[in-house]
């Protein structure tokens, strides 16, 4: 996807107005919450597990390059591959080279967001390969041509009929009048349509949910059985991954697997958890022949050790964004990011500079909602601040806005001038004010007045009212 | 400059240091050779009888159907009466365990082997249950194709009680053990906690997504010859 | 000032000061009732959040220090608003964590520095106040208040004992209203959004008063509730339990 976060005023602006999408918004914010708090209630010891949780990441970060060597040799020694990318480029490259060394003409695809980051269908198109979406959310986007929403959700923004559209638009060779006015009529229909791909596909691409250092394995998380599908049918298994989401284990994966699915969709387990260990061995009745590991860089390591380290701890579980108020208003596509919301608003940046995507940390009241429900404690909001002091730092910041601060700051820091002039001033707009209470607009433009009244002070401020009174003074 | 060399080195530059010392080194590994569990919920901790409830309990709140048997020999007339009772036919293809491949099929047209996806049912034998979350723990191997899991629409598993625990860590406690070798991991280990689904489509709970639609576990709890 | 009196500071805030001063006149008035003597520095103005909250942070410590300065001398400061002791409480040390005697000082404020109703609960021990209001009403949890500071139960705890309030707790009462410091400023139509859905959530309590321990966030809320023509009232809690509703009108409405 190409980043459209600088865009995100103007994106936001059209969500807003988007009948459509405020009616799928509406639903998340009353779905995904809701069954949090119900699987949290059932598990006494979840904050606990969430502690243990974030120490483990926090651990296993700061050896992060030992678990990556011992999961390497790991997944060798079981016969797998361990391929190295620093970068997008280095990614598409080493993907690309492993279908083509197979001859391979289609690639299945389960829900990768690393797959995402770097565009690779989009790159397997170009070079002449069928790559194949086979999450449902992910097909039925990849029939529009528009990028992931949400992390674990990519079509949520959708409604029955865009996706009916969709079917419609791209099933040509089944009957025009056949019914799809039933949600399960489409899942039938996706079904049918992609069990011939699944069975025919070359190669086959997932993700990683979590790497494990003590046996090699990678772990998808899924609902629908395509991941698994993708990696056992096709000849090749490819695995996107990145390099922080090693675990030392298997029971410290377990642990962030209990804080997983419970805090991104309430269930007490995604319905399939795979651990994946090398291609077929020679007892082996079906997997497949080359299993291949992706290790992709792009930033990541230049996080570690500085500000925005403790994202790496995150796990994609989603939760913050779930329960963020502004994704909540404007959806995912708005932050012009395949990682929206909050974890989206610190992420990006690292990943993207901040120069392109600045008004994503910004896009935030700081009510710290997300920190409250992430499985792994990580402070959003410290992050989205120290992106924000970096950008007032090194710019860029509006002249306006700048301005605006220095001049508060210059008031704040002269108490006795400030309150001299603020005492006419709300003595002023006190005045204005007094029969209705409130000021319907200001003499200069402002975001307040469009769309609330400002309230009107009572007159004399409580400085000045405090020293007529004789009150108590250092 | 490799690929691995760069990210490793900026991984240790980021990080202040160089590669790890001896003593961090060796501590790390003995963390990855002995494991320890972390905190394991009480939930999953009761006696096999309160096991095997809860594991019920919880297998049929993600849709799975539940089926329990005094042995392994009833398994063919379980299955039989699932397949009716559900109009699936009479043909079902199976996973060769040995504990399945001896049993009198002879009421049902059986096959042996992986799935090409032609099958509308599949049996297979469970590793482990877990009762914490109600679910299996399937692993691949010759006497367990994977694709017997994920290809036909009816998955039926067969899971002994005495394979039920309480929580995922005895059953990674059991693979190593069972295990000669370092590499105690099948290619795949699949938990799996009931059939397929997907909210995908306007977020509204759909079953039978491009995995098996239907999941049904035969528990047998008394392993031994009828009677 | 008697020997058993406790000596606090009263930081004002700045929304406080300058929109509505009954609010900080009831703050005093449930401090010396409870046996405190209260001194209210001239020389503040800013506790540095605007500043620090937009990446500012020469003029935070800047701000911060002149806080630091006029009020270490005190046994306790209060402050009627959530996010500006949460300010001073959490995120002065943190301003300072690179500067060791700076750091030294705003740690030291930092435990003697409470919000008001966490003030009169927690260390006054105040459970119940004499102030009557018949009214129901609904209370707003701001979210520096809530999980910053975990004030949850102390502000219900002292509403429970106000003579003739009922007290109805709306479904979000937790969920953000959108006021976000200079977010409803900078992005105003995703806050008018966010204010629309806590001014509806509220409204559907049905109760006749919303009552909020931050002035920033009842500014908001009330601003956009008169401005859709809503009547329901809006007052910061201190008006309440300090009985002082009379006062003033309730935030963005009129003498009526």
């Amino acid at each position: 996807m190409k980043l459209n976060a600088h865009n995100f005023k103007e994106n936001a602006k059209k969500a807003l107005k988007d009948d459509d999408l405020q009616a799928s918004l509406q639903k998340l914010g009353t779905g995904f919450p809701l069954k949090r708090l119900a699987a949290m209630d059932r598990l006494p010891e979840f904050e606990d597990l969430r502690d243990q949780a974030r120490d483990i990441k926090d651990h296993t970060l700061r050896h992060l390059d030992f678990y990556l060597e011992q999961f390497e040799s790991r997944v060798v020694e079981t016969g797998g591959k361990v391929h190295w990318a620093r970068d997008i480029k280095d990614g598409r490259k080493i993907v690309y080279e492993i279908c083509e060394a197979v001859g391979a003409k289609t690639v299945t695809k389960g829900k990768s967001m690393i797959g995402e980051e770097m565009a690779i269908n989009e790159y397997l198109e170009e070079k002449g390969l069928i790559p194949i979406e086979t999450d449902l959310g992910e097909y039925i986007i990849q029939l529009r041509n528009e990028p992931p929403s949400h992390i674990i959700a990519p079509a949520i923004h959708l409604r029955k009929s865009h996706v009916e559209e969709a079917f419609r638009k791209t099933h040509t060779e089944l009957p025009k009048d056949r019914n799809l006015d039933a949600p399960e009529d489409l899942l039938v229909e996706a079904r049918t349509m992609l069990r011939k791909k699944f069975i025919a596909a070359d190669v086959g691409i997932t993700g990683a949910n979590f790497m494990v250092a003590e046996t090699g394995s990678t772990v998808i998380v899924t609902n629908e059985g395509n991941g698994d599908l993708t990696q056992t049918l096709p000849r090749v298994h490819i695995v996107l991954c990145s390099i922080e989401k090693v675990v030392p284990t298997l029971e410290d994966c377990t642990t962030l697997l209990r804080v997983l699915a419970r805090s991104a969709t309430g269930q007490e387990q995604s319905v399939y958890t795979t651990f994946s260990t090398g291609p077929r061995g020679e007892t082996d009745p079906d997997g497949p022949d080359e299993f291949h590991v992706v290790i992709l860089d792009n930033g990541r390591s230049r996080m570690l050790g500085h500000d925005t380290h403790d994202m790496l701890r995150c796990i994609r579980c989603s939760a913050c964004i779930n329960h963020c108020p502004v994704y909540q208003s404007v959806g995912g596509h708005a932050y012009g990011s395949i990682y929206p919301g909050p974890m989206g608003s610190v992420l990006t940046p690292a990943l993207h500079g901040l120069e392109k995507s600045c008004d994503l940390p910004n896009a935030s009241t700081m009510c710290g909602k997300c920190e409250e429900v992430c499985p792994v404690r990580i402070p959003i909001p410290k992050m989205l601040r120290s992106w924000r002091k970096k950008q007032w730092e090194d710019g860029p910041v509006p002249t306006l806005q700048r301005l605006a601060m220095n001049w508060w700051a210059w008031w704040a820091l002269r108490p006795k001038l400030y309150h001299k002039v603020a005492g006419w001033k709300m003595r002023i707009m006190g005045f204005m004010g007094r029969k209705s209470g409130h000021i319907k607009a200001l003499p200069i433009k402002n975001g307040w007045t469009e769309n609330r009244d400002f309230p009107a002070p009572e007159g004399k401020t409580f400085q000045q009212r405090w020293s007529e009174k004789g009150g108590r003074r250092t | 400059m490799s690929s691995r060399d760069y990210i490793l080195g900026r991984i240790r530059w980021s990080l202040g240091r160089g590669a790890m010392e001896r003593e961090d080194d060796l501590s790390l590994v003995e963390r990855l050779s002995q494991p320890k569990a972390n905190l394991i919920p009480k939930r999953g901790s009761g006696t096999p009888k309160q096991q095997i409830s809860l594991f019920v309990k919880m297998a049929k709140e993600v849709n799975a159907t539940v089926s329990r048997l005094k042995s392994l020999d009833g398994v063919p007339r379980a299955v039989a009466k699932y397949l009716k009772d559900n109009d699936l036919g009479t043909a079902i293809r199976i996973a060769p365990h040995p504990d399945l491949e001896n049993l009198d099929w002879s009421k049902l047209q059986t096959s042996f082997g992986p799935s090409a996806g032609d099958d509308l049912n599949g049996l297979v034998m469970a590793f482990a249950g877990v009762a914490e979350t109600g679910s299996l723990a399937l692993t691949s191997g010759a006497q367990s194709p994977t694709t017997l899991n994920f290809l036909p629409d009816n998955h039926i598993v067969v899971l002994k009680a005495d394979d039920l625990v309480g929580d995922y860590e005895a059953v990674y406690a059991r693979l190593r053990r069972e295990s000669n070798s370092a590499d105690f991991m099948p290619r795949a280990l699949n938990w799996v906690a009931g059939p397929s689904r997907t909210a995908d489509i306007e977020q509204t709970l759909l079953l039978g997504a491009h995995g098996p639609r239907k999941l049904h576990i035969l528990l047998v709890e008394d392993d031994g010859p009828e009677g | 000032m008697s020997e058993n009196e406790k000596n606090v500071g009263l930081f004002v805030t700045c929304l406080v000061d300058l929109f509505r001063p009954t609010v900080a006149f009831a703050a005093v008035k449930l401090m010396e009732e409870a046996g405190c003597s209260i001194c209210v520095p001239e020389r503040q103005t800013c506790c540095g959040q605007p500043a620090y909250n937009t990446g500012d942070n020469d003029d935070a410590k800047a701000m911060a220090q002149m806080v630091i300065e006029e009020f270490e001398q005190f046994d306790y400061v209060v402050a009627p608003s959530g996010s500006c002791a949460a300010m001073i409480r959490v995120h002065y040390p943190e301003l300072f964590a690179d500067c060791p005697d700076w750091l030294t000082r705003a740690q030291n404020l930092s435990t003697k520095t409470y919000e008001l109703l966490t003030f009169l609960s927690d260390v006054l021990h105040v459970d119940k106040v004499e102030a009557a209001l018949d009214r129901t009403a609904t209370y707003h949890d701001s979210c520096s208040g809530l999980r910053e500071l975990g004030i949850k139960k102390q502000p219900r705890k002292l509403l429970n004992s106000v003579e003739g309030l009922e007290l109805v707790e709306a479904e979000q009462a937790e969920r953000c209203c959108g006021f976000g410091g200079t977010f409803c400023l900078k992005f105003s139509d995703i806050s008018s959004r966010i204010t629309d859905d806590k001014c509806d959530d509220l409204l559907k309590t049905g109760a006749q008063t919303v009552l909020g321990g931050d002035l920033g966030c009842l500014m908001n809320i009330a601003g956009r509730m008169t401005r859709r023509g809503e009547t329901v009232e809006v007052r910061h809690i201190a008006e309440v339990l300090a009985d002082m509703c009379d006062e003033v009108p309730p935030i963005s409405q009129g003498k009526g």
